[in-house]
């Protein structure tokens, strides 16, 4: 058929555009009248947050980029002259390193938000497994960014969590060859970090486009956790939504800003303040914040082996929560038991980043091997065997007759 | 709202964790009241330029800044014929000329401060083997920030505590990591002369260098404030026209 598709737009050129290729008719059907349970609440905002954060990211880490040197003897002092003599080149870098902790501080209120109100159920299990491996990538684009500075933390950091992958046997040593490009950390392991930490953003960016795809397969999920029956259970994306995020998007925008301009290397360590130095090894080689529970788990076990495959396990088995969870009702809101223990699993997050922050050694060693059991036995053990013998409260018909009459008029469940 | 607390709870727990990252390393510091600290605080610029003479005569014998370009120095009150000035006091090396040859001339404001030492080996020899770190960036560098390095000035002491083994050429300083430091107790009372009159303590000498330390690690510091501020308030004041449009919007719905 070569004729143009007829479209609706007042516009004469959107409508040429559209008739031929029809990303606006897409747009208004995905961001204007997707339809969104109208009963969900402001935890929902931190998709969009996140979202944003990402293009923050994006945007500042291009113009640093176009003033950074990847070489190990110019990295460090690259990174100062943004600091002092680049216009504005302080507010980019602060907002970029930051950002990135205000991107995972984002996503890990996104994720536990699934938990909660178990957005990760059918139908949405791949929309939840395309969410795990957006925070996979994350967490590797944000240790190679915070290897580019060259300080003493990018330094040791690198040495150590690089030389994780040696404990896997035969694999483990080419593949530390290959990540160093030599046999230690050195000028040719900056380079390839430099690369892959400026290639991974438009991967998680192709990644969050096939996360919204899947979204708005099924829909949103609710604090009820029941579908929309029908139009009065929902409303049109925008304005109502639009205006909900925007605002919760303000208020966000407020945290971070007081952490750039008042408090910018409250999240930082002095130590990457120190040019790198392969003869000083610092006291302490701390991670960043964000991946302190999973270093607090790949030191809770005794073994090297053991402890990588631990940590790892710990973040590939969200990939199979849909199916380690066995109950059908998906909001805690229904599950008295479960939502005990979720709080229980939340605090032992962090307890267990808490502990990661610590010497592995004496107590501290004990609660992070508690916690890291603990860990394990929620997602293996809890999950499993809760959904079979919890009775969950009984479910609304609707929830627009949950938000209307406050939810007393239900029907009783039988046990899931 | 209530899931909006939730979740700046929860922020705020996570930024505990960060925190945490720090406090594992913490030592007893001698805190002090600076006024550059505080959402509106700003470098006290007389502060900062007697803490540049103590650097000047006493700490750069030792110490490289080798980051701070000299023009840096705008941004605590010197003018432009000061800056030339004082660059031209400094000798920096430049070339090869036509000859080929290396030669010296004169700093001019855009040179950064020279250093000391042609290296890290020199500077290591002339001082028994201990390396003045650079101090471009040291009041970033260390836990506790300004208040370390007033501490680490003041805490000095001579002799040794009773029971304290000191290595040869080692000082005894109460906040230094392990407690044996290889730089010397190096102020003294009136080891600078001001010339603004204020009276050279050696806790004013080192409140003056540690506020100078401060400025020269985060030159833009009062620049990011006030800039902070504005954006804030414009932040805050959207916040609130949002939420009232929200609400009238969402009121809307049955
Ligand atoms: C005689 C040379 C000399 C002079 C003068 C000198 N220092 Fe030092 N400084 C050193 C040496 C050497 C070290 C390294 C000590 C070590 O690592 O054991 C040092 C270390 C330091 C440190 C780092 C301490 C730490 O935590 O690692 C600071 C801060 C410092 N000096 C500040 C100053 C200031 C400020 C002045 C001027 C008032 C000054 N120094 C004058 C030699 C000197
Ligand atoms: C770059 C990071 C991410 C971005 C930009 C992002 C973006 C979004 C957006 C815009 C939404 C719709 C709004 C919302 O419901 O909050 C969404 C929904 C969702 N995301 Fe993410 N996401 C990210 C990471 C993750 C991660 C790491 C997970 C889990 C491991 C995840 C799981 C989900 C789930 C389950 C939903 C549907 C929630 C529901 O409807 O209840 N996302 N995401």
């Amino acid at each position: 058929m070569a004729q143009a598709q007829a479209s609706k737009f007042k516009n004469p050129l959107v409508n040429w555009i559209d008739s031929r290729l029809p990303i606006f008719t897409m747009l208004d059907h995905e961001y204007n009248h997707y339809p969104m349970p109208r009963n969900v609440n402001y935890l929902w905002a931190f998709g969009a947050i996140a979202g944003i954060m990402l293009v923050v990211m994006i945007a500042t880490g291009l113009f640093l980029a176009m003033q950074y040197s990847s070489h190990t003897s110019l990295a460090f002092d690259s990174v100062e002259r943004i600091m002092r003599d680049v216009n504005y080149g302080w507010l980019l870098r602060y907002v970029h390193a930051n950002g990135a902790s205000m991107f995972f501080i984002a996503v890990y209120i996104h994720m536990f938000r699934g938990l909660y109100y178990g957005s990760y159920k059918a139908p949405r299990e791949i929309l939840w497994i395309l969410g795990v491996i957006i925070f996979l990538v994350m967490m590797g684009t944000a240790f190679m960014g915070y290897v580019l500075p060259w300080g003493q933390m990018s330094f040791w950091g690198a040495t150590v969590i690089t030389n994780l992958f040696s404990a896997f046997p035969i694999v483990g040593d080419p593949i530390v060859t290959l990540l160093w490009g030599g046999f230690s950390v050195d000028n040719p392991t900056l380079n390839r970090f430099f690369a892959l930490h400026f290639l991974l953003p438009f991967v998680l960016l192709g990644l969050v486009i096939l996360h919204t795809a899947a979204l708005h397969v099924c829909g949103s999920n609710n604090p009820l956790g029941i579908e929309p029956k029908g139009p009065q259970d929902t409303v049109p994306f925008n304005p109502y939504v639009t205006l909900k995020d925007g605002f919760a998007v303000v208020v966000f925008f407020i945290v971070f800003a007081a952490f750039v301009f008042f408090m910018p290397n409250y999240m930082g360590h002095p130590d990457n303040y120190i040019p790198a130095n392969p003869l000083v090894t610092p006291a302490h080689i701390v991670p960043e914040w964000y991946f302190l529970p999973f270093y607090a788990i790949l030191r809770a076990i005794p073994d090297k082996l053991g402890g990588v495959i631990a940590m790892f396990g710990s973040i590939a088995l969200l990939l199979v929560l849909p199916w380690l969870d066995t109950s059908k009702v998906r909001s805690c809101k229904f599950r008295p038991i479960y939502r005990q223990f979720f709080w229980i699993l939340a605090i032992d997050g962090l307890v267990l980043g808490y502990a990661g922050a610590m010497p592995a050694e004496g107590s501290w060693l004990l609660i992070a091997r508690i916690g890291t059991f603990y860990y394990f036995f929620h997602f293996l053990v809890l999950l499993p065997v809760l959904g079979k013998l919890e009775r969950p409260l009984p479910l609304p018909n609707s929830i627009s007759e949950a938000v209307l009459k406050g939810g007393a008029h239900a029907k009783p469940m039988e046990k899931a | 709202m209530r899931a909006l607390k939730t979740a700046i709870l929860s922020a705020a727990l996570a930024l505990g964790l960060a925190g945490a990252a720090q406090a594992s390393e913490a030592v007893h510091l001698d805190k002090q009241n600076w006024p550059h600290s505080g959402v509106f605080g700003t470098i006290d610029k007389a502060a900062a330029q007697r803490g540049f003479q103590v650097y000047k005569e006493v700490c750069s014998a030792c110490h490289s800044m080798r980051l701070v370009p000299i023009r840096t120095l705008a941004g605590i009150g010197f003018k432009d014929d000061e800056l030339k000035a004082l660059a031209a006091g400094y000798e920096v090396q430049a070339g090869p000329n036509d000859a080929g040859e290396m030669f010296m001339r004169p700093g001019l404001p855009a040179d950064r401060f020279p250093s000391p030492f042609p290296n890290d080996n020199a500077a290591r020899a002339a001082n028994n083997g201990a390396l003045p770190p650079d101090l471009s960036l040291i009041a970033k560098a260390r836990v506790g920030g300004e208040d370390y390095i007033y501490s680490f000035l003041t805490g000095f002491e001579d002799p040794a505590p009773a029971g304290v083994n000191l290595m040869p050429g080692m000082n005894y300083n109460k906040v230094f990591p392990g407690h044996q430091v290889g730089m010397p107790n190096i102020l003294q009372p009136d080891g600078v002369t001001y010339a603004d009159g204020t009276k050279a303590t050696v806790e004013q000498e080192a409140k003056d260098v540690s506020t100078f330390l401060t400025f020269v690690a985060e030159p833009h510091l009062d620049e990011r404030k006030q800039m902070g501020v504005k954006v804030i308030l414009f932040l805050l004041v959207l916040a609130g026209l949002m939420y009232a449009s929200k609400r009238k919007l969402w009121s809307t719905l049955h």
